[in-house]
């Protein structure tokens, strides 16, 4: 006799914690054969305050963590996915995609964490520098994060692209609220789930689902988000642009409207560390 | 708890018995009557005819006219920039490229006298400061990016890197030349070409670079400048041939630059303003410190994004750092940049000087309390008296806004962690100083501090290979470097 399966609530991961949109808003997700899969939260603008809260009181003790931790942490990350790898591909291939690229977007999102858990203790010595400053003064710059960081996933690619734009951001100590894909949003279920287990504190990466243009204006304007990152298109460009304007944020936005190809060598590493960083320069006397 | 003093100490009063001999500097700036933009290699007449007075702030008379570009003259500044990087300095090898920096560098310091006394003249800073400082730095930018021309590959390692092709840089009237060093010397070692707009109470020394730039045989094109107003600026900012751009100057400026180019996929450096905590612990040398709050606020007229404007200083100290300051700059000598011995020139425009007395009017009205030098200012000319303020509070508006002018207000704190938050306490996030003889403490204030630059038991200190740029609303990107320079460079 055939047991009867137990669904999945899905709910977004904020703070540590599994929550439904305080909206009680809910969109009915199909998979690639157009039948019910489940019902996913539409967060709101209220959520990602929440959420950019939740972020702000994890922050500085992500910050303060040792770079050989936030990297065992992070490794940490990989061995959960890989634990789930089959169960990460389905999600993926609720959207359309063949099961052979399901895997393979699974695996190379695998590769990317275990890439920056071996960043952490690394970049340091690449971006930084001790400065020969023409006086008795020993001149150092020093990489710092910026803080939180808002993260606007493509549609596509919704488990890489989402990894790919929230690592080189907690590398480096910052804490994300990242909206995921609005059409394809299951997978960020799981890897919430993922992350709750990783030993990562609650609060470092809160994960978002539901209508993006509905929550880009918050995100555009937030004061405490020190910088974006995300990719989108052209009008949402703008839009972000002009909001990140109010505080003088950092933006940085690839664009959604042509192909990004999430698996390039190019889309990890150092450079993506450095955009997400500030430098500090001190100035320190040598001598009495 | 620092034992209070039963009396004062003792100190040496000069008063009036000796008054300092004038002292001038008389080396020839070698002005001309008229200057032209400085386009394609070549000075040429504004298309529109027109051109604005520069005048001496210090005496208020005319120095010359300056051509006032248009969006036509910026159009073909634009198009000579892409014509040299297309057919020359963006193929030309960085060793090549690097060697006309070099020349640049040597011509700056053949000529570092006139240049100096032509910027005193314009911008009204003290001759010392420009004589040993702005020019001498300005030469040692372009003689340490020339040397990075053929080394750019080490900037992101890794990665294939590529010039952004034409630069529009916008740069303030605070140091005119050593701006423009700063701003031109990373961009075409680079291999960038770059069309830049002075100030417009200082585009003297900007125009005469123009002369060096033949001099040393540079390419046609590969500098232009445009001089003129916001317009002027906001037409090199928006012109579709400037795919990046770099500007210095006040925060609200930077954030309109944002906003017009939100459609766009250009690539920006803001240095913006900045209202510095100047921070002196009980354990600091008190008498180094107070030299290093007079070079935090008073360097340049206060005319600096940089500037230790908000002295916090810790409780039990207070009352004698406040003494000693006062001592201090009573003989601050304030009066004639083009004089030796001068520590105050003039400030900038009437404009400014409009703006730092309404600022210091509301620190008045809103109770705080003031202290001047009680030096005699010229009767012609734009000048202000060093001011303090104590009895300062984080919410008074000459805690919080950039005056930009010699004012300086002070806080005091009792711990460090107070010290922290009253200083992070800001939209800005420039720079900072720390004054304490521990070397711990230095490196904690180091790291609990949100500024781009920390200087510790100094300020005000800079250096071609040391990043500077802040934090917050004081802008984004770096200059100086290794760092500095990769902003003016696209990963491909």
């Amino acid at each position: 006799m055939s047991r009867l399966h137990i669904t999945k609530t899905p709910k977004c991961y904020v703070g540590g914690a599994f929550i439904r949109s305080e909206s009680a808003r809910v969109a009915e997700l199909h998979d690639s054969s157009g039948a019910f899969f489940a019902n996913i939260p539409q967060c709101t603008r209220k959520d990602l305050r929440n959420a950019v809260e939740a972020a702000a009181k994890a922050g500085p003790g992500w910050a303060k963590r040792t770079a050989f931790n936030r990297g065992q942490i992070l490794y940490r990350l990989a061995e959960m996915m890989e634990a789930r790898g089959v169960e990460l591909a389905e999600a993926i291939a609720l959207g359309g995609s063949s099961k052979a690229d399901a895997s393979r977007e699974v695996a190379a999102s695998i590769e990317r964490v275990v890439h920056y858990a071996g960043w952490t203790d690394k970049y340091e010595q690449i971006l930084g520098s001790v400065n020969p400053v023409a006086s008795a003064h020993f001149n150092f710059t020093v990489t710092e994060p910026m803080g939180i960081i808002g993260i606007i996933a493509p549609d596509d690619a919704p488990l890489l692209a989402l990894l790919s734009l929230i690592l080189p951001a907690i590398t480096s100590g910052n804490s994300v609220v990242a909206v995921a894909s609005t059409t394809q949003p299951y997978p960020s279920i799981l890897l919430g789930e993922m992350l709750a287990t990783s030993d990562l504190p609650g609060g470092v990466v809160n994960l978002l689902t539901g209508q993006r243009s509905e929550m880009l204006p918050t995100i555009a304007t937030h004061e405490h988000l020190r910088a974006l990152s995300g990719a989108v298109n052209a009008a949402e460009r703008q839009e972000l642009r002009l909001g990140a304007a109010e505080s003088v944020k950092r933006v940085r936005l690839l664009k959604a409207e042509e192909p990004i190809d999430w698996f390039a060598y190019k889309m990890q590493g150092v450079e993506e560390i450095r955009a997400l960083i500030e430098f500090k320069t001190t100035w320190h006397p040598i001598g009495a | 708890m620092a034992k209070k003093l039963t009396q004062p100490t003792r100190e040496l009063v000069f008063g009036d018995l000796w008054e300092f001999d004038p002292a001038p500097e008389s080396a020839d700036p070698k002005l001309k009557k008229r200057y032209d933009l400085f386009i394609n290699g070549s000075f040429v007449a504004p298309h529109s005819g027109k051109y604005f007075s520069t005048i001496n702030p210090a005496n208020e008379t005319k120095i010359a006219d300056i051509a006032l570009a248009d969006t036509q003259d910026v159009d073909s500044a634009c198009a000579a920039a892409q014509r040299a990087f297309v057919s020359t300095w963006g193929r030309m090898p960085g060793k090549e490229r690097g060697k006309y920096l070099y020349r640049i560098a040597r011509l700056l310091q053949d000529r570092a006298r006139e240049f100096a006394v032509a910027e005193t003249m314009d911008g009204g800073k003290p001759i010392k400061e420009s004589r040993d400082f702005d020019v001498p730095m300005a030469a040692a930018h372009f003689f340490y990016h020339a040397g990075w021309a053929d080394k750019l590959e080490f900037l992101a390692p890794g990665r294939q890197i590529a010039p952004h092709g034409v630069v529009g840089q916008v740069i303030p009237w605070n140091f005119p030349l050593l701006m423009l060093a700063w701003k031109i010397a990373p961009a075409i070692a680079a291999g960038n070409c770059v069309v830049l707009k002075p100030a417009e109470t200082t585009s003297i020394t900007a125009l005469k670079f123009g002369e060096i730039c033949q001099e040393a045989g540079l390419p046609n094109g590969v500098v232009n400048i445009v001089s003129g107003a916001g317009e002027t600026g906001a037409a090199v900012i928006n012109h579709p041939l400037t795919t990046k751009v770099a500007f210095t100057g006040s925060t609200d400026v930077g954030k309109i630059i944002m906003r017009s180019l939100a459609g766009t996929e250009k690539k920006m450096t803001l240095e913006l303003g900045g209202k510095a905590a100047n921070i002196v612990f009980d354990d600091a040398s008190l008498d180094q410190a107070v030299e290093g709050i007079v070079n935090g606020i008073f360097f340049n007229q206060g005319h600096v994004c940089c500037a230790g404007s908000r002295l916090l200083v810790q409780e039990s100290v207070a009352e004698q750092v406040l003494a000693k300051l006062k001592r201090r700059i009573a003989v601050l000598r304030v009066g004639d940049p083009m004089d030796k011995n001068t520590d105050l020139g003039a400030i900038n425009s009437r404009e400014q000087l409009t703006k730092i007395t309404e600022l210091v009017k509301t620190g008045v009205a809103e109770g705080a309390e003031m202290h001047q030098s009680a030096c005699r200012l010229p009767t012609k000319g734009f000048y202000f008296k060093p001011t303090l303020f104590s009895g300062v509070s984080m919410s008074h508006r000459i805690a919080r806004e950039e005056i930009f002018g010699p004012v300086l207000s002070i806080l005091t704190f009792r711990t460090l962690e107070e010290a922290v938050e009253k200083a992070n306490n800001t939209a800005f996030g420039l720079s900072a100083g720390v004054w304490t003889d521990k070397g711990s403490r230095i490196l904690k204030m180091s790291t609990l501090l949100k500024a781009g630059v920390v200087w510790a038991n100094t300020y005000n200190k800079f250096d071609p290979a040391s990043p500077f740029g802040g934090y917050k609303e004081s802008g984004f990107g770096r200059e100086g470097g290794k760092q500095g320079l990769l902003d003016y460079l696209k990963l491909i």
